[in-house]
């Protein structure tokens, strides 16, 4: 049996009922990773030893366990002892002293670690391309990106190099690949999930979520990982719902809001037509479907490049070759601090942090980041407005499918608006989910995203569910 | 031409709670380097701050007592700037949203008292310390993240005394209300300077100079003499004040120039993302302003009135709150205000002195310092000894005044036959003093009483042995 | 924008050719958010916190520090006590 081709909510009936060992379906992903890594680069790194393995007759007990499964874990992460290192070199040798909140509470449910995955540097990208470690490979296509920034959560997914994976997005990076590698990726909404030990590129947009293969294994790990935490005064302290029951909930009646803004030029025909199939899927479901506008959609690619640079430049002020990490050595500390960065951040990162630093100097904070900050609350406002008539609103997740390595890494615009459609969620702190719904004609994988209101991930969950359980667009694999 | 001082100061005070502004490491001072640290306090990557709670409380006794307005809504913002002892690389600060603003400080000088604005009190952390040896510098981050207020006021300070007066002001009434322990050489109140000149009459303030590296009392008032003997000099010469930083040199007694090394600062405040906003409510607001303590110079009026001690040495008592609530914990074992006031003041004081003590860490229990008081008020025990013997033990040693007076046998002697033996001895060795006596010299007496004093080294009682003498020798 | 002014405020050495092809690339991107200047925002109050949550406090309650050898083992230069840096002046 292949094991690591199985679902996360298989792999955990199968380990509890102990058909199966940890330890056996660790080697076996091993096995897996080395077969195929040479051809993905999906991982920062990887553990040929369990990192953190729970034997399975030590966590019978646990409810909602993981008995042993392993997960991969996006490399912006803390796992203490670890390397960490958000993929860039500034961070080559950091090993986190402290284990993030949700990698605490992973291990409490049993969880083992199997490696850190590739992403844009600093999650600064949506195509996995600006790593340290080179890009990651669509395993649809070889040649073409998995999309970004968790490119190498979604693609080791996407590849069977990992069971589940936890990922960030900040404006689209989970989501974004997840669509373009044909798996699951959800969104929670912010204050959700604990961002502490998540390295911070803008926090106040910054969120953890899952990459999967089904909604199920997203809504086991999300019962996991989901609740206030003391250590993030940003976590929210609202009740958690026990998502793998309420992802059966019946959707019929559902009103459901299409945005016009979402369905105009930019968007790729095929993907259009493909996203309107699975409306059209939804809608036989009993879900009532009907047109909205998000009247100030388009203003939010340019707010959002003005707030997550400018947090991004003070988040990443801290990697000075101070305390951690690489330094150039000068006798002088202004030029150490100079050469350090010089030298540890890429193209991407500069061009961001110089944005960023722009847009809060002296002389320009009030037509920039303060205007961005006053846009961002109107473009919050069309979904209020939007969520006082429909339950929750479909979108595609990306205007294109995957496209190919090296074609828009030199065009800074065209990738910032391949997460045109993501963008705004972040900047509402609103929960959204792609999920496969079909592929193009060169069989690229296309994503339907659901997006409700604050704290609504039940309604994502219960809608994705009965999607997928009326579709088989998620059991397709690739061919690697 | 005749100029105007005109100054105002940042302080900086360190919030006496156990831990840090935005994490549990302790504050302790002069820990280990590199003990008192954690992810959040080294700003290490993922790591986030949390808001301390007493923090909040403190710093609004502080506000609410220098007659500040409180915020409805107040922010933290981040403060951007490369330093080796900044981790972040940020500081966590407050900008346009502070804790308070506009309250004021009435300040008591020769000619009466004086009110000094306030222009805002505002929360942050603190940075570490950096070490500098000949090739390189050092970090100790211990320091990083520990709560400060920064209260800054309007240029309303004349001159030097004044600006010393509002500190000596500040310190006492921060002290009282236990927000900080104000110790200027373990860094928990620190003074920054903005003095300037402007022409007599004139309403033009003149351009100003920040002084640094205030590191006492002392120093606030000496650095800024020099500053107004320096920038009058500049401009009686012509030349010009430039707007600069400027370190004073304790040991030199003058400011140096900083500004060849300053570079444009451009500072990027933005509201912190990691921090939701506070609300203060006016039920919050409310309560701590029933749980004000006395301030110093309310007991002081207190002391003048209810226990009719003098101005001064009501005010030398209230100098630090820790010696006035020891003395009306003395009061309630015995009502005698004026006599354990003196002995407060006066022997209990340089004792401290010869042990190098402040007056917050005595551990001489107010029962046994009573009890001492109350045998010279019964003749068992004469001042000096007291003094001279007693004292020391009870406060150096912690020991208690019966067992010192046990170990030391030093009751008095007032029994008449015990004196008389000494008395007999003495008369009939010193035959020429008592000639003097009887010839009508009646300081001879005295003598005699010495004479007795130590031949019971010490122990009789003067009192006693001088009636007994003169009664001996009218025969 | 002055790229080379905010790179020094950004504390990154650039070289003349890399600070030129910043600044066409950033000019573009600025110019793109010129769009921005279309929104009304008059009366907006900025949002800088997403979600309504306030007055998030801890205790005052200490808790243990992480061992001084972790974070020194971290560091690029350091002697048994202390992080080390290039000499600070002033």
């Amino acid at each position: 049996m292949e094991l690591y081709k199985l679902s996360t909510v298989e792999l955990s009936e199968k380990l509890k009922n102990k058909e199966i060992d940890s330890a056996v379906l660790y080697t076996r992903l091993v096995e897996r990773i080395k077969s195929v890594e040479g051809k993905m680069n999906a991982f920062a790194r990887y553990y040929e030893k369990p990192c953190h393995l729970i034997k399975n007759k030590d966590n019978y007990a646990v409810n909602k366990g993981l008995y042993g499964l392993p997960v991969a874990i996006k490399d912006n992460i803390c796992i203490k002892g670890k390397e960490t290192t958000c993929s860039s070199k500034i961070l080559q040798g950091f090993k986190a002293p402290y284990d993030a909140t949700v990698i605490s509470r992973l291990k409490g449910a049993g969880a083992s670690f199997i490696g850190q995955t590739n992403m844009d540097e600093f999650a600064f990208g949506s195509s996995t391309e600006t790593s340290f470690y080179g890009p990651t490979h669509n395993p649809w296509d070889l040649e073409r990106v998995p999309g970004g920034s968790s490119g190498g959560s979604a693609a080791a997914v996407a590849a069977d190099e990992a069971i589940v994976a936890l990922g960030s997005d900040t404006g689209g990076s989970i989501r974004q690949p997840a669509a373009m590698c044909g798996i699951v990726g959800l969104k929670p909404t912010y204050g959700r999930v604990s961002r502490y030990g998540l390295i911070a590129f803008a926090s106040s947009l910054d969120q953890i979520g899952t990459l999967s293969k089904t909604v199920e294994d997203a809504a086991l790990i999300m019962n996991i990982i989901s609740g206030k935490d003391e250590l993030d005064s940003t976590s929210c302290d609202v009740e958690v719902p026990d998502f793998l029951e309420v992802i059966k909930g019946d959707i019929k009646g559902l009103k459901a809001g299409i945005p016009k803004e979402y369905f105009i030029e930019g968007l790729d025909d095929e993907v259009k037509t493909i996203v309107k199939e699975a409306i059209e899927t939804l809608k036989k479901l009993g879900v009532e479907v009907e047109e909205i506008s998000l009247p100030h959609t388009k203003y939010a690619v340019s707010t959002y490049y003005l707030i997550a640079p400018a947090e991004a430049s003070s988040n990443l002020a801290r990697f000075d070759g101070v305390q951690y990490g690489i330094r150039q050595s000068a006798s002088d500390l202004a030029d150490m601090y100079k050469n350090t960065r010089a030298e540890g951040f890429g193209q991407e990162a500069i061009r961001r942090i110089i944005l960023g630093t722009y847009s809060l100097s002296s002389g320009y904070y009030e037509a920039y980041y303060l205007k961005a900050l006053k846009a961002r609350a109107v473009i919050a406002n069309d979904f209020k407005e939007a969520f006082k008539k429909v339950d929750f609103i479909l979108t595609p997740t990306a205007p294109t499918t995957a496209f190919k390595i090296n074609e828009k890494i030199n065009d800074s615009l065209q990738m910032y608006l391949s997460d045109i459609y993501t963008i705004p969620v972040n900047l509402a702190g609103i929960p959204a989910m792609s999920v496969p719904c079909g592929f193009d004609s060169k069989k690229l994988p296309v994503g339907l995203q659901i997006i409700t209101k604050a704290f609504d991930e039940a309604t994502i969950f219960k809608v994705a569910y009965s999607y997928q359980q009326n579709t088989l667009w998620h059991k397709e694999k690739p061919k690697l | 031409m005749k100029y105007k001082t005109v100054i105002g100061l940042e302080v900086h005070v360190q919030l006496a709670s156990k831990t840090k502004i935005f994490c549990g490491c302790r504050t302790n001072f002069g820990a280990e380097a590199n003990t008192q640290i954690c992810p959040v306090c080294l700003g290490l990557p993922g790591s986030l701050p949390v808001f301390n709670r007493k923090v909040l409380e403190l710093s609004l006794k502080a506000a609410i007592t220098l007659n500040c307005t409180i915020a409805e809504t107040m922010k933290f913002d981040r403060k951007n700037y490369f330093y080796p002892d900044l981790p972040k690389a940020y500081q966590i600060s407050q900008f346009d949203m502070p804790l308070a603003v506009k309250g004021y400080l009435d300040i008591e000088l020769n000619g009466g008292n004086k009110r000094i604005e306030i222009t805002r009190v505002h929360l942050e952390e603190d940075a570490g310390k950096l070490i500098h040896t000949q090739k390189e510098s050092l970090v100790d981050f211990n320091r990083c993240g520990t709560p400060l207020i920064e209260i800054v006021s309007e240029p309303d300070l004349n001159n030097p005394e004044e600006a010393y007066s509002y500190l000596k002001k500040l310190k006492s009434i921060l002290n009282y209300l236990e927000v900080s322990d104000c110790n200027m050489q373990e860094g928990s109140l620190r003074c920054d300077a903005n003095i300037s000149l402007m022409p007599q009459g004139s309403n033009k303030l003149g351009t100003r100079a920040e002084v640094k590296n205030l590191n006492s009392f002392k120093a606030v008032k000496d650095a800024l003499t020099y500053e107004v003997t320096r920038q009058q000099a500049e401009l009686e010469e012509g030349r010009k004040i430039f707007q600069e930083t400027r370190l004073w040199d304790d040991t030199a007694k003058k400011t140096i120039s900083m500004r060849s090394k300053e570079e444009a600062h451009d500072y990027r405040y933005f509201p912190e993302p990691d921090l939701p906003k506070f609300l203060i409510q006016t039920s919050m607001i409310n309560d701590i302003k029933k749980s004000l303590p006395e301030l110093g110079h309310e007991k002081k009026d207190r002391f003048v009135k209810d226990y009719s001690l003098s101005e001064y040495d009501a005010d030398i008592l209230t100098s630090s709150k820790a010696m006035a609530e020891y003395y009306e914990r003395c009061l309630k074992i015995l009502n005698e205000p004026k006599e354990v006031a003196n002995w407060l003041i006066g022997p209990v004081l340089s004792e401290l002195k010869n042990l190098n003590e402040a007056f917050d860490s005595i551990k001489l229990d107010p029962r046994e310092l009573i009890e001492m008081i109350k045998l010279i008020k019964e003749n068992k025990v004469n001042v000096n000894t007291a003094k001279e013997e007693i004292l020391p033990e009870i406060i150096e040693n912690y020991k208690k005044t019966a067992d010192v007076l046990k170990e030391k046998d030093i009751l008095q002697v007032s029994d008449e036959a015990e004196l008389s033996a000494f008395i007999k001895q003495v008369i009939s060795e010193n035959e020429k003093s008592i000639n003097d006596y009887q010839q009508g010299k009646k300081s001879a007496i005295m003598y005699l009483v010495g004479q007795v004093m130590r031949l019971s080294k010490g122990k009789a009682n003067p009192k006693k042995v001088k009636e007994m003498l003169e009664k001996k020798l009218e025969n | 924008m002055d790229v080379k002014y905010v790179a020094e405020l950004a504390k990154i050495k650039l070289t003349p050719e890399e600070a030129e092809k910043l600044q066409l690339q950033l000019d573009n991107i600025l110019c793109f958010f010129k769009d921005l200047e279309n929104l009304n925002t008059e009366n907006i109050e900025p949002l800088s916190h997403v979600l309504d949550v306030k007055n998030v406090f801890r205790e005052d309650v200490p808790r243990d520090s992480i061992s001084k050898q972790d974070i020194l083992n971290l560091a690029p230069q350091k002697d048994d006590d202390f992080i080390k840096v290039p000499k600070v002046v002033g």
